[in-house]
Order: structure tokens, then sequence, then C-alpha cells
């Protein structure tokens, strides 16, 4: 099985470690990795602000690097989805992106979904020692149904427990340009999520989705806690 | 009402370093969405009763003119007049003459946000008609020099039990009171007497019913039916996308308006009115008026924000929206506040004047999900996002900063020299330390957390040397 890894912008340029998890990850999964050497961004950043001519042109490019695979798997919820359910909407009016659009559309997979529902991964390559909190990220959650697979990964870990915190399905604030051009609510909204989270005592808060992961870190380093680990799940799920 | 949506982020600071409505915000919050998911538990199929009353809804928009002159010939038949508002001001004028032509003195009011759209009390005023808001959070907010609603539902769900003490002891001249019942008591004596000598009672319409020209009311505190039934002259303001077929649709929408809304099965009372008082009846008013408004609704339909004009004003959106609940409702500015607001506001008061409300918005989605007719609000706050770019509305520099960005992540070759760059700008930030506490290129970011620091190098980077043997 030939997988196009998406890196993902924000993993390319804060945590490369969580790029190199996931191609571990996907060949024990028994995947051929290919990590395309011209990609960028997705472009949801374009989209969200409203820009379409340039989150057309940087769909294009995706859909060009990425079609000749059998699957594309991104580390992401929020950029998977964005290719996915995205791309065929801002190339609506153009009927050959479309069909090409629509053709990758069905192909594309958040990382854990990929894992436990098409490479059907039975034994990972790490052994993670630890309690640990999830956070679901609102993309991955409420447009591409991810619950159940990060949790039945970190199940197949012995010595994970899983400890849920209250309001996990609640956004955390990040919101991609949001987090920046309404920064103090975002901050407040993620100090709500800190506080739930911290409240489980976990070793660790862990998430799909880097974007999520740097708003938790962020604030509760600035809370002033220095101890709870913050994790992409493909860094706990590879851990040695 | 004037907007105060183009300071939305001044409101927004302020709401959030005020103690008394964070408190508030935190007790409402568990109260809807907590018993909103309960109350959607005791219906069958909740997503297909969703399905079915976004379909109704969508059918009522597709003939909205028809529709609205089967309710017009209808009502017209049980003795109502009909009267058209293409604005506020023409609601103002409306009510006015009305008034003029029946002698009005008092008008007594159950909720009705489009009278809040059109600055109704103030007119009535101004006309020698004095109105006296009726839902006690109304009530509450009108004692208190008329101090607008920050929830469609919950007009005062921004108050402490506290300042609503102190507000009646003021205000009514009475001891200090401290416990609910003793308040709302207290309320009550002074609207009864309002009750009786009112000759006009203004209402909204949840609903209105074209089989039978009726108006359905969803309320929980009784006065929408003394100010329905008491008074000689009843005047209904509503919105023209209000309109549904028939009862049985209303049965339908019933399923999930006050689930939705309050978290109820059903609200404590809900009205059907159809015309005046006939002859052998003993209750109803003798005069009918149903003001149906456009103030921009009819610009919505064919447009791709017509799917904005299926809401049925239940609060969901807002209830479960991670922003409102950090800076409540007054931040937005207008009448309609979280996710539907931000929606409407630019409609119906202009693009240019609201210019950050459908950016004020994470794009979680949740207001999507719990929307009880499936309003896609995120979609639609992306849309009025490209509408503010193809209008050149949003400050240059961003635009600037959005294009270079694009330029950049287009070409790989420039965009591996800039995060080659970008990293290590960051790293040198960092000062060899896990976070950065201060990031001049994003200062709103880091007044309120630390910003993480990279690993060092880019993915790109490290790849490409593993791959060399």
């Amino acid at each position: 099985m030939r997988v196009g890894l998406f890196v993902t912008c924000l993993v390319d340029l804060m945590r490369p470690r969580i790029g190199f998890a996931a191609i571990e990850l996907l060949e024990a999964a028994g995947c051929e990795v290919v990590v395309p050497a011209t990609q960028t961004c997705c472009g949801q950043p374009a989209w969200n602000s409203g820009d379409r001519a340039s989150a057309a042109k940087l769909a294009k490019k995706v859909i060009a690097e990425f079609e000749g695979f059998a699957y594309v798997v991104a580390p992401s919820g929020s950029c998977a989805d964005h290719i996915r359910n995205g791309y065929p909407g801002i190339l609506a009016d153009e009927p050959a992106w479309l069909a090409r659009a629509t053709a990758l559309s069905s192909r594309v997979f958040e990382l854990t979904d990929f894992l436990v529902n098409v490479a059907k991964l039975e034994t990972l390559p790490g052994n993670f020692s630890g309690s640990v909190t999830y956070h679901d990220s609102c993309a991955g959650l409420r447009s591409l149904g991810i619950k159940a697979q990060p949790r039945a990964l970190l199940a197949k870990l012995p010595q994970v427990s899983l400890k849920e915190m209250n309001a996990a399905e609640e956004c955390c604030g990040f919101g991609g340009t949001f987090s920046v051009k309404f920064g103090d609510i975002s901050a407040a909204i993620a100090e709500k999520k800190c506080n739930n989270a911290v409240a489980t005592e976990a070793d660790a808060i862990v998430g799909g989705d880097l974007g999520c992961l740097l708003n938790i870190e962020g604030k509760l380093r600035r809370m002033g806690d220095e101890t709870t680990q913050v994790l992409h799940i493909a860094e706990v799920l590879t851990a040695k | 009402m004037e907007s105060r949506s183009h300071r939305f982020k001044e409101n927004a600071a302020a709401a959030l370093a005020n103690p008394v409505l964070q408190a508030s915000m935190k007790k409402a919050k568990g109260k809807f969405v907590d018993k909103r998911a309960i109350a959607i538990k005791e219906i069958d199929d909740f997503e297909g009763t969703r399905e079915a009353a976004k379909q109704l809804r969508d059918r009522v928009l597709e003939n909205l003119d028809l529709w609205l002159e089967k309710f017009e010939s209808n009502a017209t038949a049980r003795g109502a007049t009909v009267l058209w508002a293409k604005d506020g001001e023409e609601i103002c004028r409306h009510v006015a003459e009305i008034g003029k032509r029946h002698g009005i003195k008092k008008a007594v009011k159950s909720k009705s946000m489009l009278s809040e759209e059109a600055g109704l009390n103030q007119a009535l005023e101004a006309n020698g008609i004095q109105p006296v808001e009726t839902d006690l959070g109304e009530y509450i907010l009108q004692i208190n020099n008329n101090e607008p609603p920050s929830h469609i539902i919950a007009p005062v769900v921004h108050k402490s039990l506290d300042e609503v003490a102190d507000l009646f002891e003021k205000v009514h001249k009475t001891p200090r009171k401290t416990e609910i019942p003793a308040l709302t008591r207290e309320a009550r004596e002074v609207l009864r007497t309002h009750f009786l000598t009112a000759d006009m009672g203004i209402s909204g319409g949840n609903f209105l019913v074209a089989e039978t020209g009726s108006v359905a009311l969803v309320t929980n505190e009784g006065n929408g039916r003394m100010v329905t039934t008491l008074p000689r002259v009843h005047v209904v303001i509503t919105g023209i996308e209000k309109v549904i077929p028939t009862l049985e649709d209303l049965s339908t929408l019933m399923r999930l308006l006050p689930r939705s809304a309050t978290g109820q099965s059903i609200s404590n009372y809900v009205s059907v009115l159809t015309g005046t008082k006939a002859a052998d009846e003993l209750d109803g008013p003798e005069h009918l008026y149903y003001i149906l408004v456009d103030n921009g609704r009819a610009d919505v339909i064919g447009s791709e924000f017509q799917e904005m004009l299926r809401c049925i004003r239940c609060g969901a959106c807002m209830n479960h929206c991670p922003v409102y609940q950090a800076i409540g409702g007054h931040a937005y500015g207008w009448v309609y506040p979280g996710p539907m607001g931000s929606v409407l506001t630019p409609l119906y008061t202009g693009l240019e004047n609201a210019i950050d409300l459908p950016h004020a918005a994470t794009l979680c989605n949740q207001c999507g999900v719990v929307c009880p007719v499936k309003i896609p609000l995120p979609d639609l706050l992306r849309k009025l996002r490209e509408k503010q770019t193809d209008r050149n509305l949003r400050p240059w520099l961003e635009r600037a900063a959005l294009k270079a960005w694009a330029f950049v992540a287009a070409s790989p070759t420039l965009y591996a020299l800039g995060v080659w760059f970008g990293v290590r700008y960051l790293k040198w930030l960092a000062g060899g330390k896990a976070s950065i506490p201060v990031l001049s290129v994003a200062p709103e970011w880091t007044r309120g957390r630390d910003f993480p620091a990279p690993e060092g190098r880019t993915f790109r980077e490290l790849y490409a040397q593993r791959k060399q043997p």
C-alpha cells in the first residue's frame, strides 16, 4: 500500500518528530510511505480567511502532488478534513479540477483513522508509559468522526491509562488565524481547556492536531504548569 | 437598535475583564448545554426530526412570497390586519399610527427581537405611548436604563442575582430582597397593574401558520398570554421568514425548539392565536395587527446565505459557542449574538459595519452540530469572510500578509527557504528555553500564552538528510 504523507506546515516547522513518528506508524502497518518534497501547506489559512483564489491555487498544488497515491495520510484532522471535504467546494467552478479533487477526496485520511480503519495496525512500535487525557480536535471530531480511533490505539499500549477530561470535545480556542486575530478570547478559551485537562492529573495531554497542541501547551506554560506534557498522538504511539 | 458591532474587540476585552459577567456565563453554560443534551434524547429520531425541520423551512423559503400571501389572506379572513414593514423605521411608524387610531396610552410587550431591531420602545415614547416590557428579563433591562438584551431567549443571562436585587431596591424603592421568588413576586406585582391598564399588547411571533392565519407563541412566564389577550389591541411584530405552511409543521418544529433552546420538552406556554375576539368569545383583542418585517431578509432570499433564514431563534448556537461562552452577548454589539448573530448582523446592518464578527469564531462547528434546522453556520461565516475579501474590507496589512504567504506557499523553493529562516528565528527567540514569552510577529498570541519553541530544524531538512546514505 503506497501512502503519500502530507506532513502539514506546522509539523514541518515546529515538530518534525511528529512527521517521523507518522512514518514509523505507517511503516509498522505495512505501508510504503512517500513524502513528496515539494509539499508546503494545504491552503486552509487562505480559505478560512476568505481568500478563495489563494486557496484554489494551493488546493491544485496538493492535488497534483498527491493524486498518484493509493492513500494520502496527514497527522492532522484539520488538514485532512480540508483536503477531503474542503477542496471539492473550493474547486466547484472548475469541472476538471473538481473531478480530480473528488477523486482524491475519499482517499485522504487523518492518521489514526487510517491506522485503525484502513491499515488495521495491530502492533504498535512504542511502549509509552503513563496516564494521558485526550483532546478531541474540532475538525477531526465533527467532520471526520475521529473519536474512537485514537482511543483504540492508546488502548493497545499496556502501560497507558486514559483519563477522560470534562468537555473533551469542546474547542481549545485555537481556530487557526483566530488565535492571532483574537488572542485574548482565544487564550481565555484555552484556559478552560487547560483547566479541564489538568484536573484529570494526567501525565500528558494528547491530541491529533498540532495547532491545538501548541495553543494548549502555550497556555499551560503561561499558567505556570511546566510538568504536564503536551504530545501528539503519533509521538505517544511511537515513544520508546 | 444602533449597532456597536464595529467595536467588537473592545467590547470583548471589556467582557473578558468583567468578573460578574464571567461568573454568570459559566453558570448559564451548564444550564443550557447540559439540559439540551438530556432533552434531545427524549426524541426517538432527533436527527431525522432535524432533517424534516430543515426541509420544511427550506420549502417555505423557496416560495416565501406565496406562503406570505396565503398567511395574509387567512389572517385577514379572521379579522386581522396585515401590514408590511420594509425596515425598523416603518415598524415604528405603523405602531405609532395604530396607537393614534385607537387612542393608546400604554403598551405592554412580550419578547420581540424585531422590536429590538427597530428600537421600538424609544419610538413609542416619542409618540406618547408608554412601553412596558413584561418578560421578566426584558423588564429588568428596561428599568436599567433600557440596557440591551445579551441573549435572544435569556436577555439577562449576563446579570447576577445581586445586580438585580440592587436594581429592584433602587427602582421599586422597596427593601432589598435577595431571594429569587421574592424578587419575582415584586416584579409580578408591578407588572399586574400594567397588564390591567394597558390598551395595547405587542408581541413577537415564533411562527406564523399560513393555513390558519395564526401566530404561534412559545413562552415560559405567562406574560405572553396576558399581553395578547387582555388589551383591546394586539400587535404582532415578526420577520417575514417566520411563516410555516401548516399546524402539522408547527408540531415538528415544536419538538425541536424548546429542547434546543432551554432543554425543555415543551415550554410552559404554547399559544396559537387566531384572529380577533368573536362576538361569542370572552378573551382576545378587538383589533389584531400583524406587522411583517423585511429589514434585510428579502435580500437574503436567493443569495448564498438563504439557509440562514431557516433559523428558528432557539439560541443553541450561542449557548454552545466557545467564543460566546467566553465573552457573552453584548460584545457582538447588535440584536443577535453568537454565531447566528455573526451571520445576521453583517447581512442586516451591512458587511462593512460588522467587520470582525464573521472572523470571531474558531469554526469549531459545534453550532452547526446543535442547530435544530441544520444551518451550516461555519460555512456561512466563511462565505462572509470571502465577501469581505472581495470588497477589500479587511485591513491592508492582513491582506498583504495573506497574499505574501500564499505566494510563498505556492513555490516549494521559496517556502523551504522561508521555513528555514523561520525556524531558526523562532529557535533564537526561545534562547534555549522551551517557550517563547513574547512573539513580536504575533503579539496577540503571546499576550495571554507562551508560544512553544520549535525543535530547531524543519521536517524537510531532516527528512532530506535521513534519505541520504
